[in-house]
């Protein structure tokens, strides 16, 4: 690794300005970005380490929804007694994610800043061509290993996979980020690749995720992140969907449907489509089924990753019908 | 180009250090290369493994993503600080009891992540176990001893 000089901040003032500068990074739990550093992806030459800085860490929830401050760890947010009760998705998409360690050490506002784990994009010892790292340099996952890359999203200069667990969760329930005086949705932070694959996120320089906001909704509160993967644990989704569900007085029609579909996208992918194909409809597995596969509509596979364009819809189906069985 | 170091005060296991370090040292690579402090090991050195896993101010963590100076001002505890006078912590005598090992490179991993477990309220039940301890990877396949291991230690606390 690289050695770079390190800057702890004593208040987000001096952290936002010491970040603009060229060359310097934020630094909160560092499970990304370290690993980055260790790959030599990221060559940061300051790190302005925010993890010292007091009250950016509290959980307030309450009717209207929560309030999450970005130094909020992964762990006690997944834990929190009113998280879990009311906003289900939020705390099962925490707990399935990483492992107990990285979730003691990641904030949530880290987690949003999260990177993706294409084997290409990691490695540039061995591949040089990646238009995330290099803008103009190629991408080496096309025509590759990519069983693990979207099929949602992509472009013809990058299919390198969003891997997050929690902004799948975000997005499907209209969660926003606090960047300092400035409101964003989550799903307007995360930007398609398109042409610009290495710009990843609508924050500009010297702007700092301060905390996030989830609204409260019956479908928050009926929720649950559902996620598929090779082994059981510890492991990044090969399909995942949150879902949130409510129901009229009848018990059966749908009244509100929230569905978000990770580990197949290059970003958090929230799908309208669905949602709007069974909103007024009878809660039944057909119908679940047809409009499920919705949620991957224009996908494109290359080769090795097509199992997620089956895999996809039957996570969707199975998660809304599993929160149609809790009434 | 000389290097640049920074001082960095760790408490460590109830012992206060000061070193001189350059920013990019890890907590992992402070404890066992200036501090002799071997017992954490380096298994993956990118959070993969969890052999590295020690405690800062009570949660366990990863040692090899977590630079030494972040650590300035918290209460780290690695395997070297668990047992007191002599006396095995009982998840390590747990450990020896249910044969929890082979070749041991993960053991003090696998023991301080333990301890958290049971601490966290995370060791009610076999399938629990193994969620919760899913950050400790052991190439061997001690697995099922590992997880009665922790079961015991658990009910040992609970009793």
């Amino acid at each position: 690794m690289r050695d770079f000089s390190y800057l702890r901040a004593g208040s987000i003032d001096t952290a936002r300005q010491a970040a603009a500068l060229p060359g310097a990074m934020l630094l909160a739990g560092g499970t990304t970005l370290i690993d980055l550093a260790k790959c030599g992806v990221a060559q940061p030459d300051t790190l302005v380490d925010i993890t010292h800085l007091k009250g950016l860490d509290r959980i307030e929830i309450g009717e209207h929804g929560a309030t999450i401050g970005a130094l909020a760890k992964m762990s006690h947010v997944a834990d929190h007694a009113d998280i879990k009760s009311r906003l289900p998705a939020i705390s099962e998409a925490l707990w399935q994610a990483a492992s107990a360690q990285i979730r003691n050490m990641a904030t949530i506002g880290g987690n949003l800043m999260q990177r993706t784990r294409c084997p290409y994009f990691r490695d540039p010892a061995n591949f040089s061509a990646c238009n995330k790292r290099q803008p103009g340099s190629g991408c080496s996952a096309i025509g590759g290993v990519t069983r693990g890359h979207a099929v949602l999203g992509t472009s013809d200069a990058c299919i390198a996979m969003y891997p997050g667990d929690l902004a799948t969760a975000l997005v499907a329930f209209d969660a926003a980020m606090h960047l300092g005086e400035r409101k964003l949705l989550v799903d307007d932070f995360f930007l398609l690749p398109g042409s610009t694959p290495d710009k990843e996120h609508a924050i500009e320089p010297g702007e700092m995720i301060t905390a996030i906001e989830i609204p409260g909704s019956a479908a928050a509160r009926r929720s649950t992140y559902l996620k598929i993967r090779d082994r059981q644990s510890y492991e990044f989704a090969a399909a995942s969907a949150a879902v949130g569900l409510e129901l009229e007085a009848d018990g059966r029609t749908i009244r509100d449907l929230r569905v978000a579909l990770g580990g197949v996208a290059t970003k958090p992918w929230r799908a309208r489509a669905v949602e709007d194909a069974l909103k007024g409809k009878v809660l039944e597995p057909e119908a679940v089924r047809a409009a499920s596969q919705l949620s991957v509509e224009g996908a494109v596979d290359h080769g090795a990753n097509h199992y997620k364009i089956e895999l996809a819809p039957r996570v969707v189906a199975r998660a809304i019908l599993k929160l149609g069985e809790t009434a | 180009m000389t290097k640049t170091t920074i001082p960095v005060h760790l408490d460590i296991n109830g012992h206060h250090h000061e070193l001189q370090l350059e920013p990019r040292v890890t907590l992992l690579d402070a404890l066992r290369e200036r501090l002799g402090l071997t017992g954490t090991k380096k298994g993956c050195d990118h959070g993969q493994c969890g052999a590295c896993t020690v405690h800062i101010d009570g949660e366990r963590v990863l040692a090899c993503l977590t630079l030494a100076a972040q650590a300035e001002g918290r209460a780290i505890t690695t395997i070297e600080g668990l047992a007191r006078e002599g006396e095995l912590h009982p998840v390590q005598a747990a450990f020896l009891e249910q044969d929890a090992f082979q070749c041991g490179y993960c053991t003090s991993g696998q023991i301080m992540s333990a301890v958290a477990c049971i601490r966290e309220g995370h060791a009610g039940s076999d399938e629990e176990i193994r969620e919760y301890m899913a950050g400790n990877l052991c190439r061997c396949g001690a697995y099922p001893h590992i997880v009665a291991a922790v079961r015991q230690a658990a009910q040992e606390f609970a009793a």
